[in-house]
């Protein structure tokens, strides 16, 4: 009895196998649709009733319109959009689509981090021709992709956007005079404050948008509108986007083939939506998707074991370091007030440990100092000699009971010096596993040299809400430490001031310090010269290491993975390889993640 | 029967203005606030930040007092405004879930109706084969009992991965462009075999059971036992059996198909289909007010709606009903 019902269900399942087995894939075949007018109906069906888009066609002469695009033609990509594709305005930085700024609106200039170069771009040059005139050459023959030629008008009006409510660099015009056009192809600004650094950072990341078509809109629609179709001077054009996809298509007329004789690689884009880990490890594993800029745990492990899967490096740390993970520590709270206590933290927590167990030697332990990889030569060796800390419980301890931090009542846990119990919380977003286990790490290594800390995951709501309003104890962040043309950034994240009810991005410990506040603007004001700008830096780091306002703890990687069955010449630390960033992130394509497009080669 | 339309039509009403407000104040305990969360994503320099933050906040009309927030969410919602989402940022809510309101009948719609006809079915005669009923009965209940969830990973890791049969993501080939041919409807089909088979057999095991178990009950109930000692025919007793076992069957479609769009949540993650669950998941995680409550307002109307089309179809086929009518 029990043996038929058995094969009863063995039968129906092998007769299900069988069932599914015959549905097999449907053959691609590449079908042509020549279009000739220039409203072209594309029609498409979602869910059994057919929905009539009207898509406006470029004005270019009658082209093909492939409905499949050719696997040697695409690349496929994933890795910087978090939902839908909603969003073509370049002035909203948050939210537009993966590749706007950078594919699609270009900057006057790339920055080049690995060599601390800003490239021309569609600024021929730029110099400062005052002490407080800064004028920008345009390069001549770079047309937007409606045909219009783009002049000093479109930057004079991008700039002057600024001024609207709502838009996000607008704080330049707390020390920005004005900007005028010379002549058609030079730009002047004049500056009621020179700021060196912020002007270098401002160079390569604001994205021109044209005048003539943006110039008609309300103010409304700029700062708040979808800007769909955008236009712009870039290597691509949209093509086409929906739910779970950005798809871009090559720009035949960019200006850089002339002027640069640069032609990107891929005719086509395809930027997928970032699913769950095993789908994305799924698609990339099966050769559907190229370059994947998500954060994959274990990747390690298929680099080395073979699976077709590359990284810039071929050993630990397998990746580019992007941002600095810092401890915070609420200075306006007992202990943390207490930059003894802080330093004993420091000397507290075991990173090696993090990077090998909870990353697998993905990401790399920090300089004491935070500073990454790429401003190597701004770190003071003799500071970090001198106040520099590594992983050393016996010290940590010893620091604590100099301090006046003992264990009073026995629990096997330091009491303050007053005598007052210490029970602490260190909190990450909940689901952010990676963090979720450092932090567990972090307070193993607080509660073996006695100080009681507990990790907690509120949700990020409650975890954002907690750091900005200084309601927290202690907290992992990064969201400041990004790799920029300047450490300027770094510090000015580290040492956010003033310090008010709502610290929207930066300084979340409150740590208060007029001096090193100071310090912070005197080294915006210092021209982009590393030599002048090394003594600032120097005077900082003493301060910073002197009182342990956050520990940074390690470097994250600029997770990218790649594999090459279908395009070759990536960019890698290998000899040879091109040196650019493999990188599809907001901010990243105009340091240099472009110019990465232009070397990559099909495989025939 | 109009005094009884009334007075059901009147409790509905009642229920969707309490679910409503619930729905508008749920998020609004959530620690936190849309504006910054939507600015924490941005990783902006603080003084970039701070600008843009007063801007949205005022934008979003967050500085108001609660009471007049909420005013005003009822008289946008009289003018069918849903709001702007702040995690798909400057997208209306309406135009959001319009644009994957499709995505969730095609794949929810051919699930659920088909595994209540097939689920019916085989329960029916599972209750009367016994070696039908020695398989299906331990294969539903595995069927029903596993996670839409566990259940999908097995489909595309069985049939995605490993095979390599069916494709693991996406709602069509990412290499496709959506026209009108064979090429992408079949492709369109082979992307949702998958996630419609996951849910599929998780209901169809669901049904089945009960609409087995329901007609043994009936076959033993006393109108049953009374028919077979007057000497009617079998089929006579199964078909009044089928019909009486059939009610509350009605009432379980009615309910699934109201909470259509928030039914395949766990599957569309597993599959990266983006449908309502995704979205509401997402607007979750991302405290978007307004997404959550524009979701949140298509499901309850949803639900009030089937729930009362269930009434007007009782009357139709539950006599009591029309009896209870007019003993009243």
């Amino acid at each position: 009895m029990r043996g038929s019902k058995f094969l009863t269900v063995v039968g129906l399942l092998t007769i299900a196998a069988l069932v599914l087995a015959a549905c097999q894939p449907a053959t691609v075949e590449v079908t042509r649709i020549v279009t000739e007018e220039k409203e072209v109906e594309v029609t498409r069906i979602v869910a059994g009733t057919p929905v009539v888009e009207v898509v406006t066609a470029t004005p270019a002469p009658a082209e093909e319109a492939e409905v499949t695009y050719p696997r040697n033609e695409t690349l496929y990509t994933s890795g910087k959009q978090w939902g839908p594709p909603t969003s073509w305005n370049p002035l909203q930085p948050g939210s537009y689509a993966m590749g706007v700024i950078g594919l699609c609106n270009e900057t006057l200039f790339l920055y080049d981090p690995l060599k601390n170069e800003y490239i021309p771009w569609l600024a021929e040059s730029g110099d400062w021709v005052g002490d407080n005139v800064y004028e920008v050459k345009l390069r001549q023959g770079v047309q937007w992709s409606d045909g219009e030629p783009f002049t000093s008008a479109d930057v004079v009006y991008t700039f002057e956007l600024g001024k609207l409510d709502g838009v996000y660099y607008k704080p330049l015009w707390d020390w920005l005079d004005k900007v005028e056009a010379v002549d058609e192809y030079t730009v002047q600004f004049t500056f009621k404050e020179v700021r060196y650094q912020e002007w270098g950072n401002t160079l390569y990341s604001v994205a021109m948008v044209p005048k003539h078509l943006w110039e008609g809109r309300s103010e409304e629609d700029i700062v708040n509108g979808d800007n769909l179709p955008p236009v712009g001077t870039g290597a691509y054009l949209y093509e086409t986007h929906s739910e779970d996809r950005m798809v871009w298509k090559r720009n035949e007329g960019w200006w850089a083939k002339d002027a640069l004789g640069l032609s990107v690689g891929p005719k086509y884009i395809v930027d997928i939506v970032n699913p769950s880990n095993n789908v994305a490890l799924g698609l990339f594993l099966k050769g559907e998707m190229d370059l994947s800029n998500n954060f994959l745990p274990g990747i390690a492990t298929l680099v080395e074991g073979g699976y077709g899967v590359q990284t810039w490096y071929d050993d630990p740390p397998y990746m580019l370091s992007a941002n600095t993970a810092f401890l915070f520590m609420n200075t306006t709270k007992k202990p943390m007030d207490d930059p003894a206590f802080r330093k004993a933290m420091a000397y507290a927590v075991d990173v090696d440990e993090i990077v090998t167990k909870v990353y697998g030697n993905i990401v790399q332990k920090c300089n004491p100092t935070g500073l990454l990889p790429v401003w190597e030569q701004y770190v003071d060796q003799d500071v970090v000699d001198e106040l520099g800390f590594t992983y050393d419980p016996d010290k940590a301890r010893s620091i604590l009971a100099e301090a006046g931090y003992q264990d009073v009542d026995g629990d096997g846990f330091v009491e303050a010096p007053d005598g007052s119990k210490i029970e602490l919380k260190i909190i990450v977003p909940f689901g952010w596993t990676d963090w979720m286990e450092s932090i567990k790490v972090v307070a193993n290594g607080a509660q073996a040299v006695g100080i009681n800390l507990q990790p907690d995951f509120p949700d990020f709501g409650g975890y954002w809400d907690q750091l900005t309003g200084g309601t927290f104890d202690m907290a992992i962040n990064n969201f400041g430490s990004n790799m920029s043309d300047t450490p300027w950034t770094f510090y000015f994240w580290l040492f956010r001031n003033p310090i008010t009810d709502v610290m929207s991005n930066g300084n979340f410990g409150r740590y208060d310090n007029p001096e090193v506040f100071d310090l912070v603007v005197e080294l915006d004001k210092t021209p982009i010269d590393p030599e002048a700008m090394k003594p600032v830096i120097a005077e900082i780091q003493r301060i910073q290491l002197t009182d342990m306002p956050a520990v940074p703890l390690w470097y994250n990687g600029l997770w990218a993975q790649w594999n090459s069955t279908y395009w070759t010449n990536w960019p890698s630390a290998q000899e040879g390889a091109p040196k650019y960033l493999p990188c599809t992130w907001n901010g990243y394509w105009n340091m240099t993640a472009i110019l990465m497009l232009t070397e990559l080669e099909p495989v025939q | 029967m109009r005094r009884y339309l009334g007075r059901k039509l009147l409790i509905y009403l009642l229920t969707f203005f309490v679910a409503v407000t619930i729905d508008w104040l749920i998020p609004r305990f959530m620690p936190g606030n849309p504006v910054d969360t939507m600015l924490a994503r941005m990783a902006l320099r603080a003084d970039s930040a701070e600008v843009l933050r007063s801007y949205y906040i005022r934008a979003f009309k967050l500085d108001l007092p609660l009471w007049q927030q909420y005013l005003n969410f009822w008289a946008a919602l009289f003018r069918g405004d849903l709001g702007i989402s702040t995690w798909l940022f400057p997208q209306p809510v309406f135009q959001i879930i319009k644009r994957a309101v499709p995505y969730d009948l095609f794949l929810l719609l051919p699930a659920i109706i088909l595994s209540w006809i097939a689920g019916n079915r085989v329960g029916a005669i599972a209750a009367r084969v016994r070696w039908l009923d020695n398989t299906i009965l331990p294969l539903g209940y595995i069927l029903t009992a596993s996670p839409y969830m566990w259940l999908a990973i097995v489909l595309a890791w069985a049939l995605g991965n490993v095979a390599g049969i069916f494709p693991i993501a996406g709602a069509y080939g990412f290499g496709l462009r959506p026209h009108l041919s064979w090429l992408f409807i079949k492709d369109l089909l082979w992307h949702w075999f998958l996630p419609f088979s996951s849910l599929f057999l998780v209901m169809f095991g669901g049904w089945a059971i009960g609409m087995r178990n329901m007609i043994i009950y009936e076959l033993e109930s006393e109108y049953s036992r009374y028919l077979e000692s007057l000497g009617t025919p079998q089929r006579l007793i199964r078909k009044y059996a089928f019909r009486n076992a059939m009610l509350p069957q009605i009432t379980g479609l009615a309910l699934q198909l109201g909470g259509i769009v928030a039914g395949a949540l766990a599957t569309e993650i597993v599959f990266a289909y983006p449908g309502i669950g995704y979205m509401i998941l997402n607007a979750v995680q991302n405290q978007d007010y307004f997404l959550i409550q524009g979701c949140f307002l298509f499901i309850i109307t949803g639900v009030l709606l089937a729930n009362f089309i269930i009434d007007l179809v009782y009357i139709v086929v539950d006599p009591r009903t029309r009896l209870g009518m007019t003993g009243e």
